[in-house]
């Protein structure tokens, strides 16, 4: 009989493979559900794990999918080290493109290119905005942060429906709801031609290096991670845990916006009811199979990026349903869950019925 | 010769980095009161656990009365007749004694039935206690005698106690022993389990060593003297320490009618402490746990700064609204009596642990917070080990990863080595081995004699009466008039850890319970 031991500490190696074997579970599952859907499993897989990386445009679409994802995370990864449960990511996304929409709406064909640095800080502000409501219930009458950042997500997006319903909506647009397309000159610069990688990627990855020089060498991210590990160190230490609330909450809110703004003055280029995409949840998903590492987030977002692509690739050329995409995310955070089982504890074979 | 009681041979149990116990023989007779002896760590909880039947040895043997038995839970074991007294209770706040104990038996008894044999089981070994009483309202003394009576109402054959006295004054420890006495006369056999020499060989009449998880001596303490039952258990007897008088200094930390209401439900109020510790001398904090002196220590550290503008000052300056790292900065140094999550984060290294408190590593501190330079932290963390002789991988060590002793070592030498003003500790040597303690000791010592203030509250009266210089007692959220190490006995702080200082507290005291006896009666009338 198999039986669960625990460790006497936690194994290093599976700290790295526990990833890697969820990623294969995900993969052993995925081919029987394609078989059971009738389809041929390896053209599944295809879609998911060979034509999102098959050529330079493939990739390029694959970045500009985990540009979004990895900056949402990368300030998720904040909330949750210190203890901070922010769900509504996807809000402060919203209200970041929201923001952002607003400034670039004003823009003409005579206005500057820099007007893209107005555009881009008052996503991150949107952002901070939204979760600095979030900071102030639970700061001053304790609520719960998980519940009211959930639903600050739906407020975010009334709040979009009613601008591109009513006073943003565009004039010429046969009374679709939607804002009017941006001026080019809004537009985040591209990075190389012919593909739709912008700046945004060189951000994120920036990003990378301020999180993990912020988490791991400046005593600010210390104390606010003891906040996340031990409350009763950090009360003990004098760190503040009602800095800790604030300071996690307005980092995520602000990435959150900024990723809002990159996406709405890049790839979409005007304001749509279905500016929300999901990024904001999936990058749940990218923080903790990132382990909340900056490094590890990077491969989590290219991860997920490609079960987005695969998806609509299943869709088109399959004829599957999109939803796959959903599966295939619930899959994996499931597979890993179960899998870090393995960190803490070692599999041990025994005999049945020797004690 | 008559059949042993309880016949242990052969015992082992192996855990996947330690041996708790290897190949240990053990040999109880019906109506002896049996010592099991070993420092923390030793192996006798497992070995207790193993009989007790929550835990199944890897090999070996148990036979009771001369039968071989496997006893695969707690209710076979009771079943048998055997019965245990953990040291931590595992009684329920809200309800009452009668109810609690009732929660344990099986439920054929009526609750009025339960009640009535407890009754009848405390009148017969004079146990006082009131069915009635929700568990809340008693003292640790009185929840240790529900758990006694608890334990008797099964009418064991062996009774098996862990660490009894460590929650009891003085005076409770003489009655207990009364009641165990009285068992053992009449034919119960008593394991118990203890690191406290002068019990055991007041007693006891026979002893089990352990070391390690091995047996290391048989004997019987009566004809042994404490040099050698230490000598079984550590294997060396513990360095003396001398306390040289010495004149105080100016007052470092003064305490000024200190009021505040609990925190949590079942806290402790404090109402007006005050005292004053001077630069140079040892103050000691005596009394049974959950007097208060948790509260006093998270008013004192700064971790509770509910206390009023001017009750708490350190050299001369107000802190009573400064919060731990602005105490810091003034000179306070603080070990908490909690090692693990409040000392120290469990998940992070040695080195890491350091920034909690100390920030010599810390580069411009005035740029975010500062920045980390983790070489210097590394070598800080090395210095603190190799000064303190805290047994560790390194300063990578994770802190979870060190035996109780040995992080107390890391924390007590983390707060020494920041030259503190004023150093106040919590159970400096709280399941700490007999080495170690002595070597905390030694600092504290060597502390006073540099000049600092300090501050150690303690439940260990014989730790109290080596390092302190003058003592206080504090017993229901008050702190008694401070006496002189000298001047004082284990008799008369025994008797002052009950809240009898003088008569205006017993007045108080008297009144309060009026006033829970009404309430009492309060409850009754409306039931």
């Amino acid at each position: 009989m198999l039986k669960l031991e625990a460790r006497p500490e936690p194994s290093r190696v599976w700290t790295y493979a526990s990833p890697l074997l969820a990623l294969l579970i995900t993969v052993a599952i995925g081919t029987l559900l394609f078989s059971a859907l009738g389809k041929n499993p390896l053209k599944g897989l295809e879609m998911f794990f060979w034509q999102p990386i098959h050529n330079a445009y493939a990739l390029g679409e694959l970045m500009v999918k985990a540009t979004p994802l990895l900056i949402v995370a990368l300030g998720l990864a904040v909330c949750f080290r210190s203890n901070v449960w922010n769900i509504g990511a996807e809000g402060q996304y919203i209200m970041g493109a929201i923001f952002a929409g607003g400034v670039a709406i004003l823009a003409d064909a005579g206005t500057s290119r820099w007007i893209v640095l107005p555009i881009l800080l008052a996503g991150v502000l949107g952002g901070m905005l939204w979760a600095s409501i979030t900071a102030l219930l639970r700061d001053r009458f304790h609520a719960n942060e998980i519940l009211v950042s959930l639903m600050l997500v739906y407020v975010a997006v009334q709040v979009l429906s009613y601008l591109v319903g009513g006073p943003w909506k565009d004039p010429m647009g046969f009374n679709f709801p939607q804002t009017k397309t941006f001026d080019v000159v809004t537009r985040v610069p591209r990075l190389l031609d012919g593909s739709r990688m912008s700046i945004g990627v060189l951000l994120a990855l920036a990003g990378v290096a301020g999180l993990w020089v912020f988490l791991f060498r400046t005593r600010a991210g210390f104390a606010l991670q003891v906040g996340g590990l031990a409350p009763a160190a950090a009360r003990y230490a004098g760190f503040s845990s009602r800095r800790a609330l604030w300071v996690a909450l307005l980092i995520s809110g602000a990435a959150a916006g900024l990723a809002g703004a990159l996406e709405v003055a890049g790839p979409i280029g005007q304001l749509t009811p279905y500016l929300p995409a999901g990024y904001g949840f999936a990058a749940i998903i990218v923080a903790f199979v990132g382990r909340l590492h900056p490094v590890g987030m990077v491969f989590s977002a290219i991860l997920m990026s490609m079960f987005y692509i695969g998806g609509e690739m299943a869709q088109s050329r399959l004829g599957l349903t999109k939803s796959l995409t959903g599966v295939f995310q619930g899959l994996l955070l499931f597979s890993l869950l179960a899998c870090d089982t393995l960190v803490n504890y070692r599999l041990k074979w025994q005999k049945t019925g020797g004690r | 010769m008559s059949t042993p009681r309880l016949q242990l041979t052969g015992i082992t149990k192996r855990y996947p980095s330690v041996v708790a116990n290897s190949d240990v023989s053990l040999t109880v007779m019906p109506g002896e009161t049996h010592a099991v002896l070993g420092e923390n760590g030793a192996g006798k909880s497992t070995l207790m656990k193993i009989i007790y039947g929550s835990v199944k040895p890897d090999e070996g043997t148990v036979r009771f009365n001369g039968q071989a038995v496997h006893i695969k839970n707690p209710q076979e074991a009771r079943a048998l007749g055997i019965s245990m007294v953990f040291q931590h209770f595992s009684l329920f706040d809200t309800i009452t004694v009668a109810e609690n104990v009732w929660l344990g038996l099986d439920k054929r008894l009526s609750l009025a039935q339960v009640t009535q044999s407890i009754v009848t089981k405390a009148a017969e070994y004079g146990l006082d206690i009131d069915p009635q009483r929700p568990v809340h309202t008693l003292s640790v003394g009185e929840m240790q005698r529900v758990e006694i009576i608890r334990a008797l109402l099964g009418n064991p054959q062996l009774l098996i106690l862990d660490e009894p006295t460590s929650v009891l004054t003085p005076q409770a420890v003489e009655k207990l022993f009364v009641v165990l006495k009285k068992l053992a006369s009449e034919g119960c056999s008593i394991l118990y389990i203890s690191h406290k020499l002068h019990e055991i060989r007041e007693l006891c009449n026979a002893c089990t060593v352990l070391r390690g998880g091995r047996v290391t001596g048989v004997c019987n303490p009566a004809q042994e003297s404490n040099a050698s039952l230490s000598k079984l258990m550590i294997g060396a007897e513990p360095p003396q320490l001398t306390h040289r008088a010495q004149k105080a200094g100016a007052p470092v930390l003064t305490v000024r009618n200190l009021i505040l209401p609990r925190e949590d439900q079942f806290g402790v109020d404090l109402e007006g402490i005050s005292m004053q510790v001077r630069a140079g001398e040892v103050v000691g904090i005596a009394g049974v746990s959950g007097n208060g002196q948790k509260e006093l220590l998270y008013a004192l550290s700064g971790e509770d700064v509910r206390s009023a503008p001017g009750a708490i000052c350190i050299d001369g300056v107000d802190v009573s609204a400064a919060n731990p790292a602005r105490r810091r900065k003034l000179g306070l140094h603080f070990v908490p009596e909690e090692r693990l999550g409040r000392g120290a984060v469990p998940t992070l290294s040695l080195a890491q642990n350091l920034l909690l408190t100390r920030r010599e590593a810390i580069a411009y501190p005035h740029l975010g917070g500062g920045w980390i330079q983790t070489g210097q932290l590394q070598a800080q963390a090395a210095d603190i080990i190799a000064r303190f002789k805290v047994k560790a991988g390194g300063p990578h060590s994770l802190a979870r990863s060190l035996s109780g002793g040995n992080l107390q070592k890391f924390i007590v030498g983390r707060e020494m080595d920041a030259r503190p003003k004023l150093f106040i500790v919590s159970q400096p040597t709280w399941g700490v081995d007999v080495g170690a303690a002595a070597q905390i000791r030694g600092e504290i010592l060597a502390l006073r004699d540099a000049g600092c203030a300090v501050l150690v509250v303690s439940e260990e009266l014989d730790e109290l009466f080596e390092v302190s210089d003058r003592l206080h007692v504090i017993a229901r959220g008050q702190l008694s008039p401070s006496v002189p190490v000298a001047e004082a006995t284990v008799e008369m702080i025994g008797e002052w850890m009950s809240g009898l200082w003088d008569d205006e507290v017993q007045a108080h005291l008297a009144e309060l319970e009026l006033v829970a006896a009404l309430d009492e009666e309060g409850s009754h009338a409306q039931a």
